[in-house]
């Protein structure tokens, strides 16, 4: 087992072996390295001034190009990093001091009035411009920021100058010029072993392969499992919880990966939101449009869908959906491996059937019939970057006028991700036509108690809930019945 | 473009390449001194209750612990209200009264140390009620300040006499600053028990005598520095005192600098927030909605002290207007007292909360008379004579409110929208558009007389460069930039030539916070001042020089001329040095005019007014609340602008802050009085998406007719009222579901779940009179 972990920072090789498992990227960048350009906002995953890029081998070009993606320092732990570059604000000046064209774009168009969110945004704008290089529509670009707060422009001018990065020059030779020689060494460091650091008796493990974590996992069934840390990050930050020892599942190739067969697909539970989106979003169309709602863009880069469902959280946006489409959960344990419907994982608040050491594995998602299709709905204070008050995934199989089966199951309200029976059943059978939606509308307030809190009152969770009901039927029965979610265009009279 | 050589002109902010390059230096950025502690700040879990015991035993014995600090170390005065009311104590002593006030303070070289230290701390409460309302309040007559009352003619006998009457209430929500970079200070003692204070804080001044008065030391051994803020909004110009303090205690009593820096929790928790309000209100009007008199009573939450909401309650009436005349009026407010966070300043400073009240009177007189809002707003208009009159006795002289909706309309087809907008509901059932067109009139001055007053500090070195000091401090607003184009216009220098510098209140002594939008008429008067000094005495000696008169010397770019001589400015200043000329000045600057008599209701609190309107068109979705901005279009009045760059962008921001604030930004408190959205997860301000696609803005031809600084007009606070029209367009949108029968009565924040319940309430109201016939 190797017993240091290796990143660059810019271009200046890291080695680490005593280390706190879960000392996070920002803490090390303004503590450890004094690099004070990246700042943090709120060192909960959400501002989005602790943006840094992470740059690794692509594993969609056989390793053979940088994937530059933007994550936030703050929840990330620095051990994560094995492997890769990083880039902070720090990097993206020229040599001679000219700013790259991402700044120069920020200057020209006045992004920036009190400067405090600034560096976060350029970084978050310097990974879109190295994987998206040239013209994006503004829908684009608020995808991109989402995850970027600024209290002080409105945005308008962080917008313009995004629209105008393709059209300005900058330095950028230093880091391209450059590219071959970090890929070749992040390569050469991207050995698959397994590794651990630690400090004070505290140890970061990172297993190589499933068979290893297995092992970890079943040797220290205590030890806290870590995916995209969107989660586990928060222990850290907010609940200044002491976590030991960490076993993270990033470096496990078998969780990485995506198998799409003739009826299904099956996604390993290391792989993120932005991993997933694009064959969720040619499937489940709606699913995508809420997969890209999703937290956000940094957010989307390190969470996982494995996380998501591990966590078991009453308002995690992937189960309703899943649950709705007939997904199966895989769990491994050391030599053992089952599987069950996801909605029987949540057990109650707080409680899944997971036992010690076992791991989430996968979940594999049948793909949806000509007749089927699949509604998906996230109810938000904010549209975007926000949880869901209410998350609902609908599914409907219709045969001619009939609604020949229904699977609905919503987040938020209850205390598990929770399937509607009686609304179910109401529609099983039933003809496709609006009083049968009304009638499930009604069979919902039996289904469902749920609570008032800081997002939404339990009157409103129950309205918008019975409300997207008929949504689901407005929008099968009338394409000409605008939705406003995922609606990037402004209506237009 | 203007032909001046350095205002008017759309320069970039001053720290702009610093900013994309992480190269500005915020406090929390500043390399530690060697030593340096980490402060972290206890806080009670409790609103109201009785401090039983407080044994911190553990907290000072746990590994890394440096300090405690509580009320026993404080050796000066215990108590930090900035208006001398002595009901803010630095830590709680015998009982708590908010969630989030601090109890005592913990150093360690770390703040992580410092902070799992704090938790072993064994704390005993007595619970007592806590109070969270202001109806609760009122009934107590518990008032943090006296409440104000602004009366002209006679309101009963106006409604008495009105053809039409109605009385509503709206109740609007608070609104957190979340400023990006939350509050910091780090303190460095020194000898002769003097202290350093680095603060993020909007107003030195204050922090200076704050920090002297605990430490029982005169202002003179206290300096308090700040370069930049990562935004302020209001937040920071009192809330920033007890940290400050803190960090200082700490300093004092560990003779080693002190650091203390909230994080976002904690800052959220422990700092006051925009004053929420509840109006109930009276309207006399007749059937062509004029308005013939108002009774409006207003009450705040103010939290457990004063702080400023004597002025922020007053500035509310102030605003009750907006741009309306109300023929007989009375307005009342009571500042209640709360067991919450001390509410703030927050840009508009309660006037805000005063415009809202006022768009609701005219939604709901609109709505009662079956006229278009827009038709009902221009009707009631500010006029000439009569009803040129305040219902505080001032008299408007600059009103440019009619100009300023007559050109939103043209921008905005605001008439052939609204055709639209009717047919577009009229088709579809499901969604539902709305289209709302309101004005903004937001006086400019502190309305306390004394505040409108500044200094500023202006050297040449001898190689001609320039240094520039004055009491403004720099929050993102780009104040410095703007005061540096009035000193490089006046010495007809490249801005590069003028050295920004560090507001410090050990160059420029006793200076206001930098608050009411004030910041650019204040400071840059007063650096002109100082400048033109400076230009008069090189004049002089030019003149002198060349046996010429000083009306014969001519300031050209980077050089003077004459008698045919072109003399470039270094060797100018070179050969003033040489002549022995004084190449440093003051300047001073206090706004003429005004004054207040709060007693009588009475004055003029106003140099001027700043004007501005905005149409915003919104479309709901009836089956969940949720909804989209638009479009927007904006005219806003900034006279003549310094820079119409950095103008632009505070309309922008402004105007999207404003926006928040009426729609996602809801703050929620727990009957035990816990504030539960005390992080970005939880509470939402607006994003990158939420900036309307369509967002026109121009600002206003106009020129300030008072002689500010190169006639323009402050554009710190107006704007954020331009998002009124936001929530006007959404009630409209809400009216619709029951074709404009019914006010939406759609309280701010207008959440899509406030939305949705509007929504319902019409239905409901509908259904009702449906099953009646
Ligand atoms: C700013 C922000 C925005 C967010 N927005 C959303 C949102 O819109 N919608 C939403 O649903 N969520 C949201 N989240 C929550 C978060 O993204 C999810 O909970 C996420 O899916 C967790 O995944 P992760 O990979 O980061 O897990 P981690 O944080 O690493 O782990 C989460 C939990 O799952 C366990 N775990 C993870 N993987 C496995 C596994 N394979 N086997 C067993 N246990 C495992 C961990 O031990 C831990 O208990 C947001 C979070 C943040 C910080
Ligand atoms: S500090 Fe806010 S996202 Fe990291
Ligand atoms: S510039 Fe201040 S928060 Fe964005």
């Amino acid at each position: 087992m190797r017993r240091r972990l290796r990143f660059l920072l810019g271009h200046e090789a890291i080695e680490l072996e005593t280390v706190d498992p879960t000392l996070t990227v920002l803490e090390w960048l303004r503590r450890h390295a004094h690099r004070r350009g990246t700042k943090e906002g709120c060192a909960e995953g959400d501002c989005g001034a602790c943006s840094v890029v992470v740059a690794e081998p692509d594993a969609n070009h056989d390793g053979r190009r940088l994937r530059y993606r933007a994550v936030n320092a703050c929840i990330q732990f620095i051990a994560t990093l094995d492997g890769c570059q990083l880039l902070t604000v720090e990097d993206l000046k020229g040599p001679d001091g000219s700013l790259h064209p991402v700044q120069r774009a920020m200057v020209d168009h006045h992004g920036s009035q009190c400067g405090f969110c600034t560096p976060g945004f350029v970084m978050t704008l310097a990974a879109l411009h190295h994987e998206e290089p040239g013209p994006k529509s503004r829908g684009r670009i608020d995808d991109a920021l989402a995850g970027n707060l600024c209290r002080c422009t409105g945005y308008g001018p962080i917008i313009r100058a995004a629209q105008a990065i393709t059209t300005t020059t900058g330095a950028t030779a230093h880091l391209t010029d450059r590219e071959p020689e970090v890929l070749a060494r992040l390569l050469a460091w991207r050995d698959g072993a397994t590794f651990a650091v630690g400090e004070a008796g505290r140890t970061f493990m990172s297993p190589g392969s499933l068979d290893d974590l297995l092992r970890l996992a079943a040797e220290h069934p205590q030890a806290t499992i870590l995916a995209g840390s969107t989660d586990v990050g928060l222990w850290v930050t907010k609940q200044q919880r002491v976590l030991d020892p960490v076993i993270w599942l990033g470096r496990v190739p078998e969780l990485a990966a995506i198998e799409e067969t003739d009826d299904a697909l099956r996604i390993g539970a290391g792989v993120t939101y932005a991993q997933a989106f694009a064959h969720i979003a040619r499937l489940w169309p709606q699913a995508g449009e809420l997969n890209r709602r999703l937290g956000s863009e940094q957010i989307r880069h390190a969470g996982t869908i494995g996380g998501n469902i591990a966590n078991g959280s009453p308002i995690g946006d992937s189960p309703p959906w899943l649950i709705a489409a007939g997904a199966t959960l895989h769990l491994a344990r050391a030599d053992e491996r089952r599987s069950m419907p996801l909605e029987d994982f949540f057990i109650a608040y707080g409680r899944q059937d997971r036992g010690l050491g076992e791991i989430v594995e996968a979940v594999t998602v049948p793909k949806p019939g000509p007749d089927t299709a699949l509604h998906c709905y996230k109810i938000t204070k904010r549209f975007d970057q926000d949880i869901s008050a209410v998350c609902a995934g609908i599914q409907l199989r219709r045969e001619g006028q009939r609604i020949s089966e229904a699977r609905i199951a919503y987040g938020g309200m209850a205390a598990t991700p929770k399937r509607a029976a009686r609304a179910e059943k109401a529609l099983t059978g039933a003809p496709f036509e609006e009083a049968s939606f009304r009638r499930a509308m009604a069979a919902l307030a039996e289904d469902y108690q749920p609570i008032s809190d800081m997002r939404a009152s339990a009157a409103y969770r129950l309205k918008v809930a019975q409300n997207l009901l008929l949504k689901a039927y407005v929008e099968s029965s009338d394409a000409t019945s605008l939705c406003l979610a995922g609606r990037r265009e402004p209506v237009r009279v | 473009m203007s032909d001046r050589l350095a205002v008017n002109r759309p320069l970039a902010h001053d720290s702009a390449a610093k900013h994309v390059a992480g190269e500005a230096v915020y406090i929390d950025d500043m390399p530690e001194p060697s030593r340096c502690l980490e402060v972290y700040v206890a806080w009670a879990d409790r609103a109201h209750a009785r401090l039983l015991k407080l044994d911190l035993d553990a907290v000072r014995r746990a590994s890394g612990v440096v300090a405690v600090v509580t009320t026993d170390d404080i050796p000066g005065h215990t108590d930090i209200s900035p208006v001398g009311r002595h009901d803010e104590p630095v830590f709680a002593a015998e009982t708590v009264q908010f969630w989030g006030q601090a109890l005592f303070a913990v150093a360690a070289c770390d703040v992580h140390t410092a902070r799992r230290a704090a938790g072993l701390a064994v704390i005993a409460y007595e619970d007592l009620e806590p109070r969270l309302d202001v109806d609760a309040a009122r009934a107590a007559e518990d008032y943090v300040w006296p409440p104000a009352h602004f009366v002209r003619g006679d309101t009963e006998a106006g409604l008495a006499r009105a053809t039409r009457r109605l009385d509503g209430r709206v109740t609007m929500g608070g609104q957190d600053h979340f400023y990006l970079e939350g509050h910091v200070a780090l303190a460095i003692p020194g000898e002769d028990g003097d202290m350093t204070v680095f603060s993020s804080t909007q107003h030195p001044s204050e922090v200076q005598h704050m920090v002297a008065h605990v430490l029982g030391i005169p202002s003179n051994s206290v300096t308090v520095e700040v370069r930049r803020m990562g935004g302020g909004f209001g937040g920071k110009e009192t809330q920033s005192n007890l940290f400050a303090c803190v960090a200082a205690l700490v300093a004092r009593k560990t003779s080693r600098p002190a650091k203390c820096r909230l994080d976002r929790d904690d800052d959220m928790i422990m700092t006051g927030k925009r004053h929420d309000f509840t109006v109930d209100y009276k309207l006399g009007f007749d059937d062509d909605g004029r308005i013939e008199a108002v009774d409006m009573h207003f009450a705040s939450r103010c939290g457990y002290s004063a702080d400023l909401s004597g002025p922020i309650n007053d500035r509310a009436l102030f605003h009750a207007d907006n741009c309306y005349f109300y023929p007989d009026v009375s307005l009342l407010c009571h500042p209640c007292r709360t067991n919450m966070a001390s509410a703030t300043a927050f840009r508009g400073f309660g006037g805000p909360q005063g415009m809202v009240a006022a768009e609701r009177v005219i939604e709901e007189i609109a709505i009662a008379c079956g006229l278009d809002p827009l038709e009902v707003r221009k009707r009631n208009f500010y006029g000439d004579g009569e009803r040129a009159i305040t219902p505080y006795h001032m008299t408007i002289e600059d009103n440019v409110i009619e100009r300023v909706v007559a050109e939103v309309e043209k921008d905005s087809d605001y008439w052939t929208k609204r055709d639209a907008v009717r047919r577009f509901n009229a088709e579809n059932r499901w969604q539902k558009k709305g289209l709302a067109l309101t004005p903004v009139k937001f006086g400019i001055s502190f309305t306390m007389t004394a505040y409108n007053q500044a200094g500023a500090l202006v050297h040449i070195y001898k190689d001609g460069s320039v240094h520039l000091n004055h009491g403004g401090t720099e929050m993102g607003q780009g104040l410095f930039v703007k005061v540096a184009q009035v000193v490089a216009e006046e010495l007809q220098l490249p801005l590069e030539r003028i050295k920004i510098t560090a507001t410090t209140t050990a160059k420029v002594p006793n200076t206001s916070a930098t608050a009411a939008s004030s910041g650019s008429d204040l400071n840059g008067m007063a650096a002109q001042a100082a400048a033109r000094t400076l230009r008069d005495r090189l004049t002089a000696f030019a003149a002198e020089q060349h046996q010429a008169e000083p009306s014969e010397v001519y300031w050209l770019p980077g050089r003077i001329a004459v008698k045919g001589n072109e003399i470039a400015f270094a060797d100018l200043v070179h050969d003033a040095y040489m002549a022995r000329i004084p190449l440093s000045a003051t300047g001073f600057y206090k706004t003429p005019e005004i004054h207040w008599d709060r007693a009588a209701g009475r004055g003029k609190p106003f140099y001027y007014f700043a004007y501005g309107a905005a149409c915003s068109e919104v479309t709901i979705d009836t089956l969940t609340g949720e909804y989209r901005v638009d479009r927007v279009d904006i005219v806003h009045d900034v006279g003549r602008s310094l820079n119409p760059a950095i103008d632009a962008g505070q309309i922008e921001g402004g105007f999207i802050q404003g926006m928040g604030w009426l729609t996602t930004e809801e703050l929620v408190w727990d009957e035990q009085g816990r504030l539960r959205t005390h992080a970005p997860s939880t509470y939402k301000i607006p994003t990158c998406a939420d900036r309307p696609e369509i967002f026109n803005l121009r600002l206003l031809e106009n020129e300030n007719p008072k002689a500010t600084i190169h006639r323009s007009k402050a554009v710190g606070e107006p704007p954020l009222m331009l998002a009124i029209s936001v929530w006007q367009a959404l009630s409209d949108a809400v009216a619709a579901t029951a074709d404009h029968q019914h006010p939406a009565r759609l309280d701010p924040p207008a959440t899509p779940e406030k939305v949705l319940m509007a929504i319902g309430r019409l239905a409901e109201i509908e259904a009702t009179k449906e099953a009646a016939e």
